[in-house]
């Protein structure tokens, strides 16, 4: 594999006093597909908030595509721009209709001209099959359809890096389906993907490799196959028997 | 329906039997009726007049007067409360504890004292208890604190203020045509470019061209002491400050807990996806923090608003000359027709509620969110 | 298999806790915000200076008439309030009956304070108590005339007492009538609607102030010759109405917030449209908009002071009255005066939301548990 573009070395976190993310070491290699699973509260979402710099860290270096990531506003405007997040509750912009939110970033951030935005954000809603819905409001939508306009909002500041938290946790079983198809298809097309996720269907199916934490810390990484079949650790085990049972 | 037509028959016999007592009592005590009282001939004098008035004038012209110093009390009333109330409830969203804290203690305190109160505080606790006109407080001696008063040089404009006014209104021209320009370029080919420069070029060139032909836009009438009271310049009368900076102060305590709500409406996640889609903090502000909060701020906004005007008829009891205090107060003591005139001062705040309401309901009608289920 | 053991946590780094990292981060976290509080904190020096020197350092303690704060310095004149503090709470009433008042204020307190506290019983026994007992009993010892008690007209009323009565009465009238209009306002009966939309709206519309005249000025003229009402009552009136007219948009905004899924399961049970609203909308609305309810009566007691516009005494009215006493006119009476009365509101108000602060906070995780 080639040189990683995510490096984390010996990160920690704390909220207060309250030690989240305890010496994180991570590696994430372009191209590369990693999913993190782990029981609530184990600081699986706050790591890849801390990518983007959504949460700060206080202790160890997070390097994204060879930026580093402190105080530096320009360090941070330059890796979100490379960065694109999707997020549990989608987060799109209520008082914007589906085009506006997905021409926002490249307008304003990128500076490109709205008739080159909104070709972009066309071209992208088709990549993830609501090329119809463009001029409703978010509100018009289902849960799938909103999150995958999410997507799409990403996808349009063009990013080398997506970072996707619980994106199916506040779904409808019969709109996950939906939301996993544009997922998989972004993965199979390259993109260097995180992914915070329980669907251990997808982790399967597109993950290079599958993390494992429990408080704050990264328990077991491996890939796919070695991990569902054969768990180096009795945590693990226990949470896995705990997610596919059901 | 049964119940309708006892509801309704209950009423109309109330409001006969009322007719019947007003008009019994009216003839025993030889009052007039009807609106006829309006043309006759005031006889008393009004300290602030924004309209020309005599005690010559009419009861009619009183009402007007009256109104006018309602609405002018009220609109000024209206800005500062707004400004303060916005400070105050950004303040109050601080991340820096004590700006925080200190904004707490204001609207606790301005909110839960009564109006009335505070009004009086400030007349005549305050502007009534400053010294009398020889021994005014004076600021640069040009402004004058007694108790008649804020005194506060006029500013008088020559005739060469309007080659400055022509300059501004080039300035504000270009400053809007080149704004539009730059947006359009902007979303046409994504070329950014600041106009600050062309405009502030502009600005001073025709601000120069007018000092050049016309020299000095405005001279000071200076107020100086002459006698017992002041010669010269603006006064305020002390009525109208008290009231303005007792309404003011007030409404901005609510304004500020509305501005507060509003903006923490605006859930996190909004701020974190722009954020996470690179937007500065400040366009983030722009165009996705403010637009969602100014729907949840500007309802009961208005509606303080309202109240502020509302609120300005405790004008009467520092007597302020506002509606309430020439009309239904002085006007009711010289004519004695209470039904008359009490309907005539409901009524007018009656529409100015309704009017702002029925354009509230418009304005909501057009930004509810689409699809929103609330 | 290995079995995994938690790296111990550490403290957060000493940077980032305790006083100084919290400074920074709150006080001091960028260069606008060291000018801000900078700023905040001259003006918070310079306004605490300010009080305390007018309240405690020049301010006179003792004395018998204005002789005593008349210094070079002057600050508050305490001594006033020391003085009429019995006119402030009584009014007028008599130095004798004086007892009557402080009966009525205890067993106000001994009916309210049980009823505020959410986890103590008996609400229904509580309830009757305070609304049924405590009025009856409230205007028999006030007023007198009865069970061998002297009059006391109600001119001689003035002061807290004044004001606590318009509030109660208004608070106890405004909350049925209020849910009266409320409920008028959604009936299916358009003549009942109608009327009631009118005169929620008309209420709404009109400043308090237009409302008290027309009880004192207006309300005689309507009245059949010789039929005469007590100004205090005409004003209770006045008040009443108004504030049932604000009650009514709080409570219709609780029967707005009631699923019709409540209206169907009542209908399922067999209840009319009373019993629905009575077992089953009302006691669920009204608890949504308590909060609403306590702002209500918050308003309507700083609006109690507008009584005085149309010759009440109230607690302002009576400290705007011993202004003219020539025994204590000083350049600090009124400002004196003021801030007394002011600190006596502030505290009923700020007392009132936050108990609605409580009950909200209370309610919500009432509704979390269940």
């Amino acid at each position: 594999m080639s040189d990683p573009v995510i490096r984390i070395n010996k990160m920690n976190k704390w909220f207060g006093n309250f030690h989240v993310l305890r010496d994180i070491d991570l590696n994430v290699a372009a191209g590369e597909k990693t999913v993190i699973c782990g029981p609530s509260g184990s600081g699986k979402s706050t790591l890849i908030r801390c990518i983007n710099r959504l949460e700060a860290h206080q202790e160890g270096e997070i390097e994204v595509e060879g930026v580093t990531l402190d105080g530096s506003l320009k360090n941070l405007e330059e890796i979100r721009s490379n960065v694109g997040m999707v997020f549990q509750q989608f987060n799109l912009f209520p008082h914007m209709t589906v085009l506006e939110n997905c021409t926002l970033s490249p307008i304003w951030v990128q500076q490109k001209s709205q008739a080159e935005a909104e070709t972009l954000a066309r071209e992208l809603l088709e990549r993830v099959r609501i090329p119809d819905q463009a001029d409703k409001y978010p509100g018009q939508l289902s849960g799938g359809q909103q999150q995958r306009v999410a997507i799409a909002r990403a996808l349009c500041m063009n990013p080398r890096i997506m970072l996707f938290d619980e994106p199916t946790s506040a779904l409808d079983p019969e709109m996950i389906k939906e939301v996993l198809d544009v997922m998989v298809e972004l993965a199979n097309e390259g993109m260097t993907m995180l992914c915070v996720t329980h669907e251990m269907g997808f982790a399967r199916q597109v993950a290079d490799r599958v993390i494992f934490m429990d408080e704050g810390e990264i328990v077991e990484e491996n890939a796919p196959e070695a991990f569902f079949s054969n768990p180096e650790n009795e945590r693990t085990q226990l949470f896995l028997s705990q997610v596919l049972t059901h | 329906m049964l119940l309708q037509a006892l509801v309704l028959g209950a009423l109309v016999l109330a409001m006969v039997w009322l007719v019947a007592n007003v008009q019994s009592n009216l003839e025993r005590q030889n009052i007039n009726s009807g609106f006829g009282f309006l043309s006759e001939r005031a006889g008393f004098g009004i300290n602030q007049t924004l309209i020309e008035y005599s005690e010559d004038s009419s009861f009619a012209r009183v009402l007007t007067v009256g109104l006018l110093n309602t609405l002018l009390v009220s609109v000024l009333g209206i800005g500062l409360a707004t400004v303060l109330g916005f400070v105050l409830g950004v303040a109050r969203l601080s991340s820096n504890w004590l700006v925080n804290k200190t904004a707490m203690v204001y609207v606790e305190i301005f909110r839960n004292v009564p109006l009335l109160l505070q009004i009086m505080f400030w007349y005549f606790g305050v502007l009534r208890n400053l010294p009398s006109p020889r021994k005014a407080v004076s600021l640069g001696d040009a402004v004058f604190l007694s108790n008649r008063g804020i005194v506060v040089p006029a500013l008088e404009m020559t005739a060469a203020a309007w080659w400055y006014g022509a300059a501004l209104a080039v300035s504000t021209t270009a400053y809007f045509w080149l704004r539009r320009r730059a947006r359009l370029l902007r979303l046409a080919d994504g070329t950014a470019q600041s106009i600050w420069r062309p405009v502030s070029m502009i600005a001073m060139a025709s601000l120069a061209f007018a000092a050049l032909l016309g020299g000095v836009p405005f001279s000071f009438d200076i107020p100086a002491l002459k006698g017992f009271n002041f010669r010269g310049g603006i006064t305020v009368i002390p009525e109208f400050v008290a009231l303005l900076l007792a309404l003011s102060l007030y409404t901005a305590a609510f304004i500020a807990e509305i501005v507060r709500a509003g903006i923490q409406s605006v859930s996190k996640g909004q701020r974190e996806a722009a954020a996470a889609l690179g937007l500065p903090d400040n366009t983030a502000l722009r165009l996705v923090v403010i637009p969602q909060a100014l729907r949840v701020i500007i309802p009961p906004l208005t509606s303080q608003y309202l109240n502020l005007t509302k609120n300005s008829s405790l004008a009467v009891a520092i007597a302020y000359p506002d509606i309430v205090s020439v009309f239904a107060g002085t006007t009711l003591t010289q004519v004695g027709q209470a039904v008359e005139i009490i309907f005539i001062t409901m009524m007018i705040y009656l529409t100015l509620s309704l009017l702002t309401s029925f354009a509230m309901n418009r304005y909501n009608a057009r930004i509810a969110l689409v699809g929103q289920k609330s | 298999m290995s079995s995994w053991t938690p790296t111990a946590p550490r403290p957060a780094p000493s940077n980032t806790v305790g006083f100084v990292a919290w400074a920074r981060a709150n006080l001091f976290a960028t260069k606008l915000d060291t000018a801000l509080t900078l700023l905040a904190f001259t003006l918070v020096v310079y306004v605490v200076e300010a009080i305390f020197g007018w309240a405690i350092i020049d301010a006179s303690f003792t004395g018998d008439d204005r002789t005593a704060c008349l210094k070079e310095v002057q600050g508050a004149c305490w001594p006033f309030i020391e003085a009429k503090f019995g006119q402030f709470i009584y009014g007028r009433y008599p130095d004798a009956e004086r007892w009557r008042v402080d009966l009525v204020f205890l067993s106000g307190l001994i009916g309210l304070i049980p009823m505020l506290m959410p986890n103590v019983g008996f609400k229904r026994a509580n309830m009757i108590y305070l609304l049924g007992f405590y009025p009856i009993f409230a205007f028999i010892m006030l007023n007198g005339g009865m069970l061998g008690l002297a009059t006391v007209d109600t001119t001689d009323w003035g002061g807290l007492l004044v004001t606590l009565v318009v509030a109660i009465t208004g608070i106890v009238a405004s909350l049925p009538l209020g849910i009266l209009l409320a409920l008028g306002r959604r009936s299916d009966l358009p003549i009942v609607r109608a009327l009631c939309i009118g005169f929620i709206e008309i209420f709404r519309g009109v400043p308090l102030i237009t409302v008290l005249f027309m009880a004192s000025v207006m309300l005689p003229l309507f009245l059949p010759d010789g039929i005469n009402f007590d100004k205090l009552v005409r004003c209770l009136i006045g008040v009443a109405l108004f504030s049932s007219a604000y009650m009514a948009e709080v409570v219709r905004g609780g029967l707005q917030a009631i699923p019709k899924g409540q209206y169907e399961a009542a209908a399922a049970l067999g209840l009319g449209y009373w019993k629905t609203t009575h077992l089953i909308i009302l006691p669920q609305a009204l608890k949504l908009v308590i909060p609403g309810i306590v702002n209500t009566f918050i308003g309507l007691f700083k609006d109690t002071t507008l009584v005085l516009i149309v010759g009440l005494f109230d607690l302002l009215g009576i400290v705007q009255l011993h202004f003219t006493d020539a025994s204590w006119a000083t350049p600090e009476t009124h400002i004196t005066g003021y801030v007394f009365a002011g600190a006596v509101f502030w505290l009923f108000c700020f007392a009132m939301s936050r108990y609605s602060i409580f009950m909200e906070n209370h309610l919500s995780t009432d509704r979390t548990s269940s």
